[in-house]
């Protein structure tokens, strides 16, 4: 029973009863800008198609004209890549067609081309460095980033400001302009060409990215958290990784993604610094020649094996990268 | 000056009902209060009266126009927000005559209205001041110059005390009363400080979870509660709730107290109670204690409130759901754990139904 | 449970001087409030005391014994923040549990899981021993971060604004829970706040702060009866204590910009020719037959009483009565005044 008075119709009103003030054009522009992202995805989306089809066309279907939709898949692309070859004479060729049943796919492949397979080409070698560097240089900068950061936001760090723009400023330059001092100075010191040194290289110059991204991060959490764990009887440093570590959590991931992404792609050191131990996939990739010009297939297929370990961290790391981040704030 | 009139108007966000619908009639010239606990919907029904939200059912009128699907601007109203929203680059004064060059005012209108607003406020020594500068309190009188400098229909104000000490937040409130017998304004504010809406309202609209429970003047909601929710959130503290068996003319309460009821409730307790219990109220400025009290407690716990002192006394040892309040005088020297006895005035008794949370209604003698 | 002695203690931040001189004992057992408004100085007293802060010079002693250098592990307090301090991924359980956990204290799950049960059932959140705080209400919160404190028996409690970010009717209800917890329990607690109500009704004593200054130390009755200065006769009692200027001429004293005069009697100090006098609204009291009269411009109904506003002359006083009253809006009002409870204040604004 409420004692309210009733004024005005007793019936419920129905005319103009709309769950929310939405005018027919609104709605309609609503309806067209979701076209137009639809649209624009899929053109985004479109080279990375077309590398994926690359990767399983012959030789013959890559360079027609115009291109092919439909096709037929071989795995000559893969061979390329992960093989060496080299041409079988007419009397090798002829012994090896009449006993094609010892042979395995790739063998097989290459014979069609007239090939024979000496052995693995480096290109997994170089993706096996890619993934040693890589991950090791945004592990590092990551762990290097969150205690500098954490420093930065709950300490009082003289010349903090200055700091933190000398920080930033690593990432101003662009990496070529100091590839030819460091390749001087990694000569003189034994790090040419070598893992450590890659590590290295990548890890300075992801800290300005990673200390700053974290910061904001870390700023966000209220320093009440690590205070009421202190009084408790943990120590900071405790206080640190049991309690702002897991509230960073996405922030962290996020971060992590960036750093990963950065050294993954790497093209300038990755080139200049490193050649036949420590070279990663990039600069490889791209030089892939084979007989008469470019292999585009074995380019396409190396571009689609470098892209899946990003991938799987990226998969793996999707509901910390979404979630949304909560406090439990006490009003409201 | 206008009326406003709300007629079934609710909200829904999804699948959840923000405010079921509401019909409500502001006369000319009145100072309403939304009360209510956080969430319950008041400042929901706010912003719909502003436009600021669109409803989701039903209709609004402001004077005589139905403002239910116009923009804000087209609604003849002013709106003081909880955080002031004053314009940080632009100086007191500027902040204050925006809106009236919004409008396109004339230069003579602006500066009549402007100092009409400074004289009210007493902000002549802020003019010049930009609102970093200022404290809280000032910060809230330079919104409040922004509402009044347009002279609209309808004021509405949504927790514009929230922000400010206590101290403050009293001599805000009388100053605002003022600003409106001064100004005459139709005025909605919004607030879950039940002090506030007493002080200030002529009317007060009690909402909980979406549900307007109450409407009634400070009388009306103080003295005669309709049910459990505004008994308990009107005063404080609120009125005290003790459940009990009724039989024969007696509740029967916690700690073998037997509560007489007064001759002229029988009858209406006879009729309108759904089951055996009965919950009995009563405000702490309603018992009086007295060595032959009728009702025997232990002290529980004992403040001091300024001019006199609130003992908390529980009727039943060790059960926390059995302790009321009630008010004393200083230096009465019960301590915890002391035993009290007291007396209820029988003006001042109610009674509810548990099951329906309602009040009793006395019935009419004829 | 332990004596706490702040000797002298000062901080400084930057410019700012945020804790000046501070002295105060509070003994065992007390609940002791710190009063004050924003910026006074009293977190900062407090997070001296936790050993969150450092102290620029004096000390700080628990029992006799100095804990200026000492971490705040190491101090065996437990704190209770205004918010952010429950961990919202964790369930109620785990955060009461977590303090127990921490290297100092090395107790065994046994006596872990006891001391929580019992913390529960003090604070009456048994039932939601298993949720997630993240999806508890703001009182249901702020009960989880007392026991928190509780669980930990510590040797003091010190609790910052733990009410203030609750609405007013949560706020009422916890604070009479708190009051008596801490008298049954019997814990060393050192309150901080701004709400005098808080400070009045939970108080065995109050110390009133204003810019890192301790302006009076007394229990609730004396800061309420015997206000030192001007600023703690304003900051304590609700509505606002009257405050006039007024002339000592003979035996009357002039209310100035008011054709108020009252009959002096002689007063405990020497009150000089001109200073300011202070009414509580209790003490004044409507009178068909009263000795000055005025004009109503606002009663306020609060219910329990209404505050009524007089004009006098120049003057408004607010007075208080009890119940919804009949006065209305330009109504004429005859009055007395309490003449045994008059406040005398000095020109600096400290009593006589």
């Amino acid at each position: 029973m409420s004692s309210f008075e009733e004024t005005g119709p007793s019936t419920p009103v129905t005319e103009g009863i709309r769950v929310d003030k939405v005018k027919p054009r609104a709605r309609l522009g609503k309806r067209v800008r979701a076209l137009i992202v639809v649209i624009v995805a899929i053109i985004l989306l479109v080279p990375v198609a077309v590398m994926v089809m690359t990767a399983f066309k012959s030789r013959s279907d890559v360079v027609s004209v115009p291109p092919k939709v439909l096709f037929e898949p071989t795995v000559e692309g893969l061979v390329f890549l992960l093989t060496e070859r080299s041409q079988m004479g007419e009397a090798a060729l002829q012994e090896a067609m009449a006993n094609t049943e010892d042979l395995n796919l790739f063998e097989r492949v290459a014979l069609e081309n007239g090939q024979r397979i000496n052995g693995p080409s480096d290109f997994l070698r170089r993706l096996r460095n890619s993934i040693i560097i890589a991950f090791g240089a945004t592990i590092a900068s990551v762990t290097l980033g969150l205690f500098a950061a954490y420093g930065f936001s709950r300490f009082e760090v003289p010349g903090a400001n200055d700091l933190l723009f000398f920080i930033l400023s690593g990432r101003m330059l662009p990496a070529v302009v100091v590839t030819i001092p460091i390749f001087l100075m990694y000569r003189q010191l034994g790090l040419h060409d070598t893992h450590a040194g890659m590590i290295l290289v990548y890890t300075v110059f992801n800290l300005s990215l990673t200390v700053w991204l974290l910061k904001g991060f870390i700023d966000e959490i209220p320093k009440e958290y690590e205070e009421a764990a202190m009084v408790d009887g943990y120590s900071r440093f405790q206080a640190f990784y049991k309690i702002v570590v897991p509230q960073a959590a996405t922030g962290i991931a996020a971060t992590t993604v960036f750093s990963l992404i950065f050294v993954w792609n790497e093209y300038a050191f990755a080139l200049m610094l490193t050649s036949e131990n420590a070279r990663t996939a990039p600069p490889a990739i791209a030089t892939m020649l084979g007989r008469g010009g470019i292999e585009w297939s074995a380019i396409a297929a190396g571009t689609l094996a470098f892209l899946i370990p990003v991938l799987i961290v990226i998969f793996a790391m999707r509901k910390h990268l979404l979630r949304g981040v909560t406090f439990g704030a006490i009003r409201q | 000056m206008a009326q406003i009139e709300l007629r079934q108007v609710e909200k829904r966000f999804g699948d959840f009902q923000a405010v079921q619908p509401i019909d409500l009639t502001i006369e000319d010239g009145e100072f309403v209060v939304l009360l209510g606990p956080s969430g319950c919907g008041k400042t929901t029904t706010l912003r719909m009266i502003s436009g600021l939200e669109a409803v989701s059912g039903g209709k609004i009128f402001i004077g005589d126009r139905d403002v239910t699907w116009r923009d804000p601007a087209d609604r003849d109203i002013a709106f003081v927000f909880q955080l002031y929203a004053l314009y940080p680059h632009m100086t007191v004064e500027k902040n204050i005559i925006f809106p009236l060059e919004a409008e396109k005012a004339s230069k003579e209108v602006i500066q009549s209205r402007l100092k009409h607003v400074v004289d009210l406020l007493q902000i002549k020594h802020i003019l010049r001041q930009k609102p970093g500068s200022l404290s809280g309190g000032d910060k809230q009188r330079v919104a409040l110059g922004r509402a009044l400098v347009r002279k609209p229909s309808v004021f509405l104000m949504d927790e514009p005390l929230g922000a400010l000490d206590a101290d403050f937040r009293e001599t805000m409130r009388a100053e605002i009363r003022k600003l409106h017998i001064a100004e005459n304004a139709t005025t909605v504010y919004v607030t879950h400080d039940q002090v506030e809406a007493m002080a200030m309202g002529d009317r007060i609209v009690v909402m909980s979870d979406a549900v307007v429970q109450q409407v009634g003047t400070p009388h009306d909601v103080y003295y005669d509660p309709s049910n459990l929710f505004v008994a308990r959130f009107i005063g404080s503290p609120g009125m005290n709730l003790v459940e009990g068996a009724y039989s024969d003319g007696m509740v029967h309460l916690p700690g073998d107290n037997q509560y007489d009821v007064p001759d002229r409730w029988r009858p209406a307790l006879e009729k309108h109670l759904s089951g055996e219990n009965v919950i009995l109220g009563f405000r702490p400025e309603g018992a009086h204690a007295n060595e032959t009290g009728e009702l025997s407690a232990e002290v529980y716990a004992s403040d001091l409130h300024g001019a006199f002192n609130m003992m908390h006394v529980a009727l039943e040892e060790e059960n926390v759901d059995a302790v009321v309040h009630i008010r004393g005088e200083r230096g009465s020297g019960h301590e915890i754990g002391d035993d009290i006895r007291f007396n209820l005035d029988s003006e001042m008794v109610r009674f509810f139904d548990p099951v329906t949370e309602q009040a009793i209604l006395l019935e009419a003698t004829s | 449970m332990t004596e706490v002695i702040l000797k002298d203690i000062t901080k400084r931040f930057k410019t700012v001087t945020a804790v000046d001189g501070v002295s105060f004992e509070i003994t065992d057992g007390e609940f002791f409030v710190l009063l004050g408004p924003t910026g006074a100085g009293k977190t900062t007293t407090l997070r001296l005391i936790a050993g969150l802060e450092k102290l620029d010079s004096g000390s700080i002693l628990f029992d006799g014994q100095v804990m200026n250098d000492l971490t705040p592990a190491s101090r065996d307090v437990a704190m209770v923040f205004q918010q952010y301090s429950l961990y919202p991924n964790m369930t109620v359980y785990d955060n009461l549990a977590f303090p127990l956990r921490s290297p100092v204290n090395k107790l065994l799950e046994d006596e872990i899981r006891r001391r929580v049960e019992e913390a529960c059932e003090i604070l009456r959140i048994t039932h939601l021993i298993e949720r997630k705080t993240a999806h508890l209400s703001g009182g249901e919160m702020q009960r989880v971060s007392i026991g928190r404190a509780i669980v930990r028996e510590p040797r003091l409690f010190l609790m910052d604004e733990p009410l203030s970010n609750l609405d007013a009717k949560l706020r009422e209800a916890l604070r009479v829970e708190l009051e008596h917890i801490q008298k049954t329990q019997g814990s060393t607690t050192l309150f901080v706040t701004h709400d005098q109500v808080e400070a009045l009704t939970m108080a065995d004593r109050i110390g009133v702060l204003l810019e890192g200054k301790l302006v009076q130390l007394g229990d609730p009755n004396e800061i309420y009866d015997r206000p030192a200065t001007i600023y703690v006769a304003q900051l304590v009692g609700t509505p606002r204590i009257n405050l006039m200027k007024a002339e000592r001429d003979n035996g009357l004293l002039h209310v100035e910009d008011s054709p108020i005069r009252i009959p002096f009697e002689g007063h405990e100090g020497e009150v000089p020719v001109s200073c300011q006098l202070g009414v509580r609204p209790e003490d004044i009291q409507p009178d068909s037959d009263g000795q000055f009269t005025g004009e109503i411009v606002l009663t306020e109904p609060l219910g329990v009483e209404t505050v009524l506003h007089i004009k006098c002359g120049e003057q408004t006083l607010l007075s208080t009565q009890s119940g919804i009253t009949h006065w209305h809006y330009g109504d004429e009002i005859r009055f007395n005044i309490v003449r045994q409870r008059l406040h005398f204040f000095d020109e600096e604004g400290s009593r006589i």
